[in-house]
Parts: C-alpha cells; sequence; structure tokens
C-alpha cells in the first residue's frame, strides 16, 4: 500500500494553526508530482517476469508489487524512465503525456 | 543476511520527495528505510534531500526526521542515540543521512567525533560528488577532472575542471576503528541493502558510504542513473568494500576494468577531457586500487 495525497489538507488561515519545530504529521503529502512528467512509463505484463528491478531501482518507489501486476502510482511518478531502462525484458515503454 | 527483492516490504517509509527525476539519493534512502523499517529515527542535514523532503507544508518522511544545521548531523544523531538509550527504546534505529560535503567537508569533525565515542548510530553519506543542492559547486569528495561551477573549464586549457584527487572517506572513518564501515553503490541494491541489515545488527557507529549518480550535476539523461553507478563501478572509479573487525574486504573486484572514457566522456561535467586527461585518471585508479587490494590482502 502507496502513501497517497493528503486530500484533507487545508493550509493555515492564521499563526495558531501554523507548523513550526516538531509540529505536524510526519509524511503528510500536500501536492502530487505527476505534473513533472513529460512521458509516462506503461507496463506490457505479457513481457513482464516480475524481476522487481524497476520496483528497487525506481527512486520514487511509486512500483507496486502486492497485486498479481505491477502497478504504477501516476500521482507520484516523475517520468523518468529508469524502469523503462532497467528492465531486462523491455516491459515497460515510455509513452509521452498528452494534456 | 541474503535479500530478495520478493520478500521485501511494499511500504515505503520516503514517497513524495521533490528530488529531479532520476536523482539518486531517494534509491539509497528508500531502500536502507526498507531495511531498518519504520521504527527508525533519521536526521537529515542541509542537502538536496533535506530541502526535497520537506518542503513546506509537505513532509515526505513517514519516519520521525529532524532536520540538522549543515555540520551537525552526526551531533544531533549522537544525541538522539543517548536520548533513546535514557529511555531504553530498544527497538528504534537511529539514521543519520547527509551529503559528501556535509559528511567530508562540513560534517567531517561532528563525524569523526561520533565515530570516536563509538554512539550506536548508522550514518548513511550519499555521494553526488559536488555540492548539488545549492547549484553543483566543488567538494573534496568531487572527482578529478570534473566541471563544476567552482571548478571551471575554459576554452584555453588553464582552467580545467577539479585539480584535485578525491578525499577518500572510507580510508578516514576507517581509521577510526569503527565497528562497521562499507562503501556501496545505488546501482548494487542487493549489495547495499546487505550492508545496511549487516550494521542494523551491529552496535556501535556504522558507516554507509553509498554512489548517488546525479543527472542534474552531472549531465546525463534522467533514465541512465543506474547504467552510471553502475559503470563507475566497471571502470574501477568507484568500489564497493567493506571495513569490520580491523578488515578491509572487497565485495567486487573487476579483473579487467572497462575503459574510464565509457564511463566519462558521455558525461557533461567531463566533456573537456582529452585523451592525456583519462590517462592520468586510468594512473590515479590503478595507484588506488594497488592500495585498496593490500589491504584487502593484509
Amino acid at each position: 500500500m502507496k502513501p497517497h495525497l493528503n486530500k484533507d489538507f487545508r493550509f493555515p488561515t492564521n499563526e495558531r494553526e501554523m507548523l513550526f519545530g516538531s509540529g505536524g504529521d510526519t509524511g503528510n503529502l500536500t501536492a502530487v508530482n505527476s505534473g513533472w512528467r513529460t512521458f509516462r512509463p506503461v507496463i506490457d505484463h505479457g513481457k513482464c517476469i516480475r524481476c522487481l528491478f524497476c520496483w528497487t531501482y525506481c527512486p520514487d518507489g511509486v512500483i507496486g508489487k502486492e497485486d498479481t501486476e505491477l502497478t504504477i502510482d501516476y500521482d507520484y511518478c516523475k517520468g523518468c524512465g529508469i524502469c523503462a531502462n532497467e528492465c531486462p525484458k523491455q516491459a515497460i515503454s515510455m509513452i509521452k503525456e498528452e494534456k | 543476511m541474503a535479500i530478495n527483492y520478493k520478500d521485501l516490504s511494499d511500504e515505503e517509509l520516503l514517497y513524495g520527495a521533490k528530488t529531479c527525476p532520476g536523482c539518486g539519493a531517494p534509491i539509497a534512502v528508500r531502500l536502507a528505510l526498507k531495511i531498518l523499517g519504520a521504527r527508525t529515527f533519521v536526521c537529515v542535514t542541509a542537502s538536496c534531500l533535506g530541502a526535497t523532503t520537506t518542503v513546506y507544508p509537505q513532509t515526505s518522511f513517514f519516519v520521525n526526521n529532524a532536520i540538522a544545521a549543515f555540520p551537525a548531523t552526526a551531533s544531533t544523531i549522537a544525541g538522539m542515540s543517548a536520548a533513546v538509550e535514557m529511555q531504553g527504546l530498544e527497538d528504534v534505529t537511529i539514521l543519520g543521512i547527509a551529503g559528501d560535503g556535509g559528511t567530508a567537508d562540513i560534517g567531517l569533525q561532528a563525524l569523526s567525533g561520533l565515530c570516536e565515542r563509538n554512539d550506536n548510530v548508522i550514518f548513511i553519506c550519499y555521494d553526488n560528488e559536488a555540492y548539488m543542492n545549492t547549484g553543483i559547486q566543488r567538494s573534496s569528495a568531487t572527482p578529478y577532472g570534473a566541471w563544476t561551477t567552482t571548478s571551471p573549464v575554459n576554452e584555453t586549457g588553464t582552467a580545467k575542471g577539479e585539480t584535485r584527487i578525491r578525499k577518500n572517506l572510507f580510508d578516514i572513518v576507517s581509521a577510526h576503528r569503527v565497528p562497521y564501515c562499507a562503501t556501496a553503490s545505488t546501482s548494487y541494491p542487493r549489495d547495499f541493502m546487505e550492508k545496511i541489515a549487516k550494521a542494523k545488527n551491529l552496535k556501535g557507529t556504522k558507516f554507509v558510504h553509498v554512489h548517488a549518480p546525479c543527472p542534474t550535476g552531472w549531465g546525463y539523461p534522467s533514465e541512465k542513473t543506474i547504467e552510471y553507478g553502475r559503470l563507475a563501478v566497471e571502470t574501477g572509479l568507484w568500489y564497493l568494500a567493506e571495513y569490520e573487525n580491523g578488515k578491509v574486504t572487497l565485495n567486487l573486484a573487476p579483473k579487467v576494468f572497462k575503459p574510464v572514457e565509457s564511463y566519462l566522456a558521455p558525461q557533461r561535467r567531463f566533456r573537456h577531457l582529452k585523451e592525456e586527461d583519462f590517462k592520468v585518471i586510468e594512473k590515479q585508479r590503478d595507484e588506488e586500487w594497488a592500495l585498496l587490494k593490500a589491504k584487502a590482502a593484509s
């Protein structure tokens, strides 16, 4: 289970609500990183052999291995392309994002 | 301890950091946290990692973490380990993370004190070979010949990038006779995680120096991070070694080194290098390896 965006987060409205010092939670994700991406990785599950190289090398840890097929959390994938470059079966292709 | 990727937790304890795409540092930290688990208290110094994991109001570490001043990682974790001992918490690991500048330059005296006192902590230095967070200034871990903004290159050849060989942190820390000291690379994750697992089970100061390539500072496409990390080891410009019980062990000793050009030439920071510069770098590498092999054999 990957962490996910904290949708309930609201920015503090006055100084009493400000987070200072040791205040505040650990692991509070208030924004996604998906807007950074130019190319998105797409896994061809027919070719995937679950060697988990992509899972290990992913800098952001967005590849999930809990399901029968590997999953990608596109909210936090930055599209660096390491997974596609390191895949021994070329099962991951980088596809241009379109808006 | 043998590491099997299948058995590792899918839980991420570092997530959503604002590092550049393809950064090596979060690979090292998330893999280390997979081994150390959720009962880890982290201290990060001023570095790329410190800046990108705590972009107000976002916090990307899912374990307790503190940000320390630049020279103070080692002294902060020493204090944390003392506090944990006082409170009798036995299942907690204290982890300090600093970059190469925060370890080899600015944080060196605190690190030396930490090793000398032998406080019960793990210190990870992720080495991207310059001060990347402030915009690629040279550090004492910058390799010979590398361009940075403070070791410039000009066309007449009077400025040729970094002119000194890099500081050898592995030797410095192992000279303190710490229980455990190792070098690793993000391109060899199994080796790195085995070293972290070994460090977790030992008492005293454990130091792991992990090579973490930086696409922005080194000048290569973001998908090549793992490839260049691997090439650094295959060309002999980085090595995987361990120091334990007074003995140095080489984890990977290539019989024949790949030519250094294959690693250096494609990077923007080395593109001014000529044939004779590669010769100099090869000579430095061979001298370094002769020393290392002598140490490993004794």
